[in-house]
């Protein structure tokens, strides 16, 4: 069993939900980012996303997109971005990251030697945004391989043909993007998500995490009573932004975040 | 050196996933999985529609002015003393460019589809005009991404999308040219997706752009070859045509690919010089990436990062190129080679001078290939220039290269 699931299902079998913060490797320096991961574990964290910053991010908003660039001009590549992650795991074997970006600089690196690279550094899952399951034949094998579960998205427009499809092919859990558009834009539909995170749920047994326009303690329990986990993104990204000179000032005000998060997710156990 | 393409291989291409052997393909986000599968299939049933044909060539002879004329540069010929030289006058239709052809029929099929918001993406301006000039005339809401630098350097076409009613984003992300626009266009595409068609204006992209937009262009090639044997009683032996993303060199170079005996040669734009690095020329020194929804020749980094681009020509300044170029490459078919910024721009005053006729800064790169080429070739020989487009757009630039205020 991987990390990712071991962890889930020890949440399910206590009635708890999965917080799941992203972070952009690299912002606002890569010296900074292993010291970032810790914090959102003391914070609360189940699971840690890793953005693997991109030139072209294509589904990210503004926020994450400048993330992007600040973590770009100090030449964060994805061998650093795995290196991270091998630091990360000096000290903590217990929380698993999945690595969340674009195709293209995996497929610079070679997906052979980037599947060797990330599994040896202790690297949970991949969720590639714009690698669907149709183009991921040859890829997805050798994730699975080393043990790296392969993460696909589901969206608003998925059809249910697509959602079985799709979840046959990921393991680990699912994501589901909460609405039709870019993150850290607000326009998260609680009753919309609720409905269509029901329905799949009716379609595979695989925990469903839910991203896009989590923001506080309030969304974050409203999306979290109807699925397995939230991923929360521009929120912490934007606050990065904000307080990127002090890391202390900026460790608390990550932790400020996601503190209530944490008790809001776990005041709907039992 | 090339290979021989059958019929029964190119109507194999893409597959039904979108692939140009190793390339093309569909590289999106979900969200945007369900809309690309609806076009595809929409489009592969209109595309065998009577009327959906007889719609889209009626517009492009009464509306665009079909076919456009190929012309024999009789006197650029002598003055260059080697192959015929041939225009095929893109420059001539309604807007100004071939990017109407595209225009004109994705607008239909928006309109088929039941859309009534249109985006696009521009660089040089010509494809957001085009864009602009066919929501005007059907009464759709229209937006354009344009990358903030090209907003500068292609200041009159922004005020002809404005006249036509046309809303234009200036793009400050990235590069702030080309790439960054079609980013925000796609973007817009995710968040809108229920209304919005997305008019691409050049053969990249996800899975079916490349080949519908192909489809549409391909018009180009089928005039030239009919036009060749009966205004020259031949085929030609060479075509030229720039490449941005490539759309009209594959509209040019398509309905030729089993006509062996013709060369095809896409220009790309070698800005300061390929070894200078500043240049927009993946076919000729990039190699196979994935952005914009498709595998694909790319400028990258060592680490997957999309470089950034030169060109003096805003159409041609990107850093992928059409999936289905990259396979032509790979398979020897058509040969991609580059020229300079200056040797376009002497392109441009030669073509300019000796003819009368004052191609883009984009079509000047084919020009300038195309002169060089002829005058290593016998007199009997005929090469075909395709003239994208006209360049009244660029004479602020070359104005301001001659340190000319106007
Ligand atoms: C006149 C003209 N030619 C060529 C291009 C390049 O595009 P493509 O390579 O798709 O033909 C452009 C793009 O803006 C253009 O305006």
């Amino acid at each position: 069993m991987s990390r990712i699931e071991q962890v889930l299902q020890t949440l399910k079998g206590q009635g708890r939900k999965a917080l799941i913060p992203y972070i952009t490797a690299g912002d606002p320096h890569p010296d900074r980012t292993v010291e970032l991961m810790h914090t959102l574990v003391s914070a609360g964290a189940d699971i840690i996303e890793l953005g693997v910053p991109f030139s072209d991010p294509m589904a990210d908003g503004p926020v994450i997109a400048q993330a992007c660039e600040r973590a770009l001009s100090h030449g964060t590549s994805l061998r650093q971005v795995i290196a991270m992650v091998k630091e990360f795991r000096k000290t903590d074997n217990e929380t698993p990251v999945v690595l969340m970006g674009y195709l293209n600089p995996m497929e610079a690196m070679g997906y052979e030697a980037f599947a060797d690279a990330a599994a040896d550094a202790g690297v949970d899952g991949i969720l590639t945004v714009d690698l669907p399951p149709e183009e991921a034949e040859d890829v997805a094998p050798l994730f699975s391989a080393r043990n790296l579960d392969p993460i696909f998205l589901l969206a608003p427009t998925t059809t249910d043909d697509r959602i079985s499809a799709i979840s046959e092919h990921s393991s680990g859990y699912v994501y589901y993007v909460s609405f039709k558009g870019v993150t850290g834009a607000a326009k998260i539909n609680v009753e919309e998500v609720a409905e269509k995170v029901g329905h799949i749920h009716a379609l595979t047994a695989l925990p469903v995490g839910v991203g896009f326009g989590i923001r506080d303690a309030e969304t974050a329990a409203a999306v979290g009573r109807v699925s397995d986990g939230v991923i929360v993104g521009s929120v912490l990204v934007d606050t990065i932004a904000r307080n990127q000179a002090d890391t202390d000032q900026l460790k608390r005000a990550l932790t400020d975040l996601l503190h209530p998060m944490r008790e809001a997710l776990d005041s709907l156990a039992s | 050196m090339s290979v021989k393409l059958t019929k029964e291989m190119l109507s194999a291409l893409p597959d039904n996933r979108g692939h140009f052997g190793v390339f093309g393909g569909r590289f999106v986000s979900e969200t945007l999985m369900d809309s690309l599968m609806t076009l595809e299939r929409e489009y592969l049933r209109l595309k065998e529609d009577p009327d959906f044909q007889a719609a889209f060539d009626k517009d492009l002879a009464h509306y665009v002015g079909r076919p456009s004329p190929l012309y024999f540069a009789e006197r650029l010929t002598r003055e260059t003393g080697g192959a015929q030289i041939w225009l095929k006058r893109e420059d001539l239709n309604h807007t100004g460019a071939h990017k109407v052809n595209n225009t004109i029929g994705q607008a239909l099929l928006a309109a088929f589809l039941g859309k009534k918001r249109i985006i696009a993406e521009t660089g040089a301006g010509q494809h957001g005009v085009a864009t602009a000039t066919v929501c005007a005339r059907l009464g759709l809401e229209c937006h354009v991404f344009m990358g903030a630098e090209d907003v500068q350097r292609q200041a009159l076409n922004v005020y002809r999308m404005k006249l036509l009613g046309a809303q234009v984003h200036a793009v400050e992300s990235g590069t702030r040219t080309l790439k960054d626009a079609m980013n925000d266009a796609m973007r817009d595409w995710v968040s809108n997706v229920d209304d919005t068609f997305y008019i691409i204006g050049t053969v990249a992209g996800p899975h079916p752009y490349p080949l519908l937009v192909r489809d549409f262009q391909a018009v180009i090639g089928r005039e030239t070859r009919q036009q060749s044997l009966d205004q020259a009683g031949k085929l030609p032996d060479a075509l030229v045509a720039c490449v941005g993303g490539g759309s009209n060199a594959i509209g040019m170079f398509y309905p030729f690919l089993t006509d062996e005996s013709v060369e095809l040669y896409g220009v790309e734009a070698g800005g300061l010089g390929i070894e200078s690095g500043q240049h927009a020329a993946p076919l000729c020194a990039g190699r196979p990436g994935v952005l914009h929804g498709n595998r694909t020749y790319l400028m990258e980094d060592e680490n997957g990062q999309i470089a950034g681009t030169h060109s003096v020509s805003a159409g041609l300044d990107y850093p992928g190129v059409g999936p289905e170029h990259s396979w032509l490459k790979d398979v020897g078919r058509a040969n991609y080679v580059s020229v300079t910024d200056e040797e376009a721009l002497d392109g441009f005053r030669t073509l300019t001078r000796v003819e009368g006729i004052m191609p883009a800064l984009e079509s000047s790169h084919a020009v300038a290939y195309a002169l060089k080429l002829a005058a290593g070739m016998d007199k009997d020989q005929m090469v075909v220039i395709n003239v994208s487009g006209r360049g009244d757009k660029d004479i602020h630039t070359i104005a301001q290269l001659d340190g000319i205020e106007i």
